[in-house]
């Protein structure tokens, strides 16, 4: 049985019909075209699939669209505002905080909650935040000092 | 990783979401934070007819103090009760336990109440719980039951709750002065489950010997275990790092071994002596 699902996605509000075994993230991409967020191991380690509901950082590829219904959900696509980048977006392209990319999405939609919930961290408290974040290039360093920038940005 | 075909509601009370369960028992599951229901589905390790998602019971999560108890409500997030800075003062268990539990993802989403009801052999909160010696409130559509945390395992991802069932709170007895609380885990490098988890509650008497010591072990058997021999060898003693190596060595006595890839049998004995003694010298240490 398919169900109605109002979800307001970066500022605008959206409704499909949806089986309820249909997941976030094939929500977002599929139905949406938001291709921002990324599908890395589809069993909820990796992280790349993280977007933000209610402002909670949540892996998208272990939630229903379902549960979203009513729900804010941001999405990397929501993160530059008027042609200007988040400050965590900009920290990442200072300090080359990727290569490939693949990871980059997830990486900032749980960096931003990391510097919300705790504006000034620790390079260790940076890597804690990050943990549930895979990054298979980097080695980590530059995506940590891309946080720091961020950290004195905002 | 698509899961297979299922039918869906999202009650917006607990008595409703009692009567799906009575209607449909064995077909239906609860989804709570669904972060160990999810996985499972995708795998199709669980195919459920029906999924009765009690994420909108937005007042099952609460930590409240009531009748000399913490009591948590069961959708209350890892996250909730990790940042809980009242419950850091007075049971810093329940946030210690809470911190360790995979990503910040999964505790934004993961409830203590899904936890426990899951029962995984390698889960954080049934140590602590049982550390604390927790009670589950559990209810139905018939009414209420209390279960203490140590009848609540019952066997591998096997707890005592009736399918009809929901557990809807869980009670801590607020600790008694000169407690001290530490929960000791070592991680499983790719999943972040416990290898081996140990919670250790210790009071101390007005001398400083251990007036009674209570100790939760996850990850090592079928279901975690209060480790009955080590709160035994402490009682009545010194708090001593001797005392303490001594009465840890009784941390896997009498229980069935788990063996996987990351630990065998052997290891895991190994480990949870080695664990037991870290978080009981932990909690002793913190004993003001
Ligand atoms: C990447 C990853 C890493 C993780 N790492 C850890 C870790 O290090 N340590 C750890 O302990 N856990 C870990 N988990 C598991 C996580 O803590 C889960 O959140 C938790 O085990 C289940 O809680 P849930 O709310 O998500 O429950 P769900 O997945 O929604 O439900 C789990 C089961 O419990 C039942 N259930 C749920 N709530 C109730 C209720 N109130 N009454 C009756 N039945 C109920 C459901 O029907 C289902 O069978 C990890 C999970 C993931 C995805
Ligand atoms: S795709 Fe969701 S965690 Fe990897
Ligand atoms: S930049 Fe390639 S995975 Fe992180």
């Amino acid at each position: 049985m398919k169900h109605f699902v109002h979800i307001n996605v970066n500022g605008a509000d959206r409704s499909h019909e949806v089986e309820p075994r249909l997941l976030l993230v094939h929500y977002l991409r599929d139905v949406l075209g938001l291709t921002g967020t990324h599908v890395g191991c589809e069993t909820s380690l990796c992280g790349a699939c993280t977007v933000l509901v209610d402002g909670q950082a949540v892996k998208s590829c272990t939630m229903f669209a379902v549960q979203a219904d009513g729900a804010h959900v941001k999405t990397i696509e929501g993160f530059a505002a008027d042609g200007q980048l988040h400050p965590v977006q900009e920290g990442f392209w200072e300090r080359h905080g990727l290569q490939c990319g693949y990871c980059t999405p997830g990486m900032i939609v749980a960096a931003s909650q990391l510097l919300e919930r705790n504006p000034a961290p620790s390079r260790e408290e940076i890597r804690h935040g990050l943990e549930g974040n895979l990054c298979r290039c980097t080695g980590y360093q530059h995506i940590v000092e891309a946080v720091e920038y961020a950290a004195r940005k905002v | 990783m698509i899961p297979a075909q299922f039918d869906y509601v999202a009650p917006v009370t607990l008595d409703e979401a009692l009567s799906l369960l009575a209607e449909h028992q064995d077909e239906a599951k609860i989804l709570a934070g669904g972060h160990s229901l999810i996985p499972a589905m995708k795998l199709r390790f669980a195919q459920p007819a029906l999924l009765v998602d009690i994420g909108r019971l937005k007042d099952l999560a609460y930590i409240r103090e009531e009748g000399g108890q913490v009591r948590v409500g069961a959708m209350t997030t890892h996250y909730q009760l990790e940042s809980s800075a009242r419950l850091r003062e007075i049971c810093p268990l329940l946030p210690e336990c809470a911190a360790a539990i995979g990503d910040v993802q999964v505790r934004n989403k993961g409830t203590i109440g899904g936890s426990l009801a899951h029962s995984d052999p390698a889960a954080d909160w049934p140590a602590a719980i049982l550390a604390l010696d927790a009670e589950m409130i559990v209810v139905s559509a018939v009414g209420e039951r209390a279960i203490p945390a140590s009848d609540f395992f019952v066997d591998m991802l096997t707890t005592a709750l009736a399918p009809n069932e929901i557990l809807r709170e869980i009670r801590v007895p607020l600790p008694p002065p000169r407690t001290g609380h530490a929960y000791a885990k070592l991680p499983h490098p790719a999943s972040g489950f416990a290898v081996v988890g140990v919670a250790a509650s210790v009071t101390r008497g007005a001398d400083g010997t251990c007036e009674s010591a209570s100790v939760g072990v996850t990850g090592v058997s079928v279901k975690a275990y209060r480790a009955r021999g080590v709160e035994l060898a402490l009682k009545g003693g010194a708090l001593g790092q001797q005392e303490i190596a001594g009465a840890a060595t009784h941390a896997a006595d009498g229980v069935d071994l788990n063996e996987d890839l990351a630990a065998s049998a052997d290891y895991r004995r190994h480990l949870a002596e080695v664990y037991a003694r870290r978080a009981i010298e932990r909690a002793a240490s913190r004993v003001s």
